[in-house]
């Protein structure tokens, strides 16, 4: 396990945050979704190892599950 | 709510009372098969193909009106092909190996189900099931060994050890019969499950589908399948068209969760709905109307004692990939050959309870694909809606996006990895083929005649034997194959040749010509290579050198033989 990477990876964080921020300028709420949505099977399947992609589905889901407790 | 059928002209089958209504004894049978659907059809073709008698009952007297099972895969094909009944099913069903989808307006993409050649059968026909059912009662009537009981219908079981007494009524009253095995054919509502309490867990869907059937002369469809995701002419749901004999077409429309039922299946609606899609140019006349929920259920064994259960009785899934009826066959495939060894005394009773491991292995498998299926067609939340949007429109363009595409995994013969009947390999093969299998078909000749390797191969256990040339057969080779050939259950062999010849057989055993290099490819083979086949023609074992003493152990081992 734990083949999914939670250190700090990215070496320009900024400018990627800011290029992720400006795709959702002038999108609906809904569209917004459908590209990140659309990231993310890009990136899924860029990544292609399935188990780390499971990984971060559990990471989440979790992550979810504790905030609605709170 | 059928609407008329005007294609197809069903007979009504004479009841005639039985043996039982006419001495007022109890009969006593092998074995007894209830429901004479498309399985249990198929189960007593396999019956008196294997030289067992066999008797049908079936509540009904006619083959299965309206719009139900249509598409039969490549691997029921092969089964139909074994029993001798899948001429007159090619000749008259559409074959189609293409699916397109589409998203809105636009095609995203197509697949090919069949991409390469020479196999004897189609990936796909579509057939109505009431053609299906008649040509699978057409050589059970004047058969001796199949006796068919029309108006036959099972009140009452009695459960004993070695035996199962059934209560049938008929037009005339009711009578009683004995027998050794009973067969559940007999449909998701099975009486049989029911008079023995057995369970049917799952759930169902909770989507609607409206089921039509309309009949129209229309070229600009080809014989492929076509689904559409969230389509202009049914906003938001999905569709679904095949073509069937006698220019009747299939559409499947999903409708909203809240549709109202006897509305929805209103024929002026039905028929409103069905033009938007086709566009006002095109004639058609409406053929059968009915509304679906589907459901996912298995029982948890589909053997108990004397008793199987086989189609529909056993699993249910919804019909997105064509796993309903198709996976009933392979229930009938695996099972009566098991049976008939464990009749005859050669076989450990141990080996029915593979049929049990094999068959829910499958139906697991076919609930996982139809569920899966089912889920991506109707997605419940909004983030599951744009997930599948997102998908879909990265389908169009990107080819990686298009495997998560599902409007369902079409039916295949299933693959048993890890099957309790195979023999692990201990040579290196290097083809997708393995054991627990089903075989790979070729094209071949025999004595300078056309075939394909899966229509050489019977229904009992078969080695295939791969040689240049039958004149490469050893003698020590020969003396291995004629005594397998001689055991109390024999393995007859086919020698598998490279180099053309026109021999029909070689010492006895028929030479198949590899015309076109095919078999040796899909097996991997090399000179002196061995397959053994199951009396269902799966893959139980190979080497890549024959020796007689491994081959009579994976025999033993694949049929749990006692002699």
């Amino acid at each position: 396990m734990a083949k999914l990477h939670l250190e700090p990876r990215i070496q320009n964080p900024d400018p990627l945050y800011k290029a992720l921020a400006y795709l959702h300028t002038d999108l609906s709420a809904e569209e917004s979704l459908v590209v990140n949505a659309k990231l993310l099977f890009l990136l899924i399947n860029h990544i292609g190892d399935e188990a780390v992609v499971y990984e971060a589905i559990d990471l989440v889901r979790k992550d979810m599950d504790s905030s609605r407790v709170e | 709510m059928p609407v008329m059928q005007r294609t197809y002209q069903y007979e009504e089958f004479p009841y005639r009372p039985s043996r039982e209504e006419q001495s007022g004894e109890i009969g006593h049978y092998p074995v007894v098969i209830v429901g004479a659907g498309p399985v249990g059809l198929t189960a007593a073709n396999d019956l008196v193909y294997h030289g067992i008698p066999v008797v049908l009952i079936d509540e009904d007297n006619k083959v299965s009106l309206g719009s139900r099972a249509i598409c039969f895969d490549k691997r029921a094909l092969e089964i139909f092909d074994r029993l001798g009944v899948v001429e007159p099913m090619e000749a008259k069903g559409v074959t189609w190996n293409v699916g397109r989808v589409f998203h809105q307006e636009e095609e995203v993409y197509q697949f090919n189900l069949l991409p390469e050649e020479g196999h004897a059968h189609p990936a796909f026909i579509n057939l109505q099931q009431y053609y299906l059912e008649e040509y699978l009662i057409r050589p059970l009537r004047d058969q001796p060994l199949a006796d068919l009981r029309w108006l036959n219908r099972l009140e009452a079981l009695e459960i004993h050890e070695d035996f199962v007494r059934l209560t049938v009524s008929t037009p005339q009253g009711t009578y009683q019969m004995d027998a050794e095995w009973l067969i559940a054919a007999d449909g998701a509502h099975s009486t049989v499950r029911k008079l023995m309490g057995l369970d049917y867990k799952g759930r169902q869907f909770e989507s609607k589908f409206l089921i039509t059937d309309v009949v129209m002369q229309n070229e600009d469809f080809p014989t492929e399948r076509w689904f559409w995701f969230d389509p202009p002419f049914n906003p938001g749901y999905s569709a679904l068209l095949h073509k069937q004999a006698d220019n009747v077409w299939r559409i499947d429309m999903q409708l909203p969760r809240d549709a109202d039922e006897a509305e929805a299946q209103d024929p002026e609606r039905v028929e409103q709905r069905i033009r938007r899609m086709l566009g006002d140019d095109v004639p058609f006349e409406l053929e059968w109307i009915s509304l679906y929920r589907f459901h996912s259920r298995r029982m948890d064994r589909f053997w108990h004692g004397r008793v199987f259960f086989v189609g529909d009785a056993a699993h249910i899934v919804s019909p997105f990939g064509a796993r309903g009826a198709n996976s009933g066959f392979q229930d009938v495939d695996n099972l009566i050959w098991k049976l008939k060894l464990v009749m005859q005394g050669q076989a450990s009773p141990e080996l029915l309870e593979t049929f049990n491991q094999e068959r829910t292995y499958a139906a697991d498998e076919n609930l996982f694909h139809t569920e899966t299926s089912t889920e991506f067609i109707s997605p419940k939340t909004s983030g599951q809606k744009t997930l599948r949007k997102a998908i879909l429109d990265l389908a169009r363009e990107y080819a990686f996006a298009r495997p998560f595409i599902n409007s369902g995994r079409l039916s295949k013969a299933t693959i048993y990895p890890s099957s309790p009947l195979s023999t692990p390999d201990e040579d290196t093969f290097a083809c997708q083929l393995a054991p627990g299998w089903p075989p790979a078909d070729a094209p071949v000749t025999v004595g300078g005649q056309s075939s394909f390797l899966t229509q050489q191969v019977g229904g009992q256990f078969q080695g295939l034997l791969f040689l240049q040339k039958p004149e490469d057969l050893s003698a020590e080779q020969l003396a291995d194959l004629k005594a397998l050939a001689q055991k109390d259950v024999p393995i007859h062999t086919l020698l598998v040749v490279a180099q053309p010849t026109p021999l029909r057989e070689y010492e006895g055993m028929p030479v198949l010509v590899d015309v076109q290099g095919l078999a040796w490819k899909r097996y991997d083979a090399t000179p002196g290579t061995y397959y053994l086949l199951r009396p269902d023609q799966y893959i139980c074992a190979r080497w890549r050198t024959l020796d007689r003493n491994k081959v009579e152990a994976a025999q033993r081992h694949a049929g749990r033989l006692i002699v």
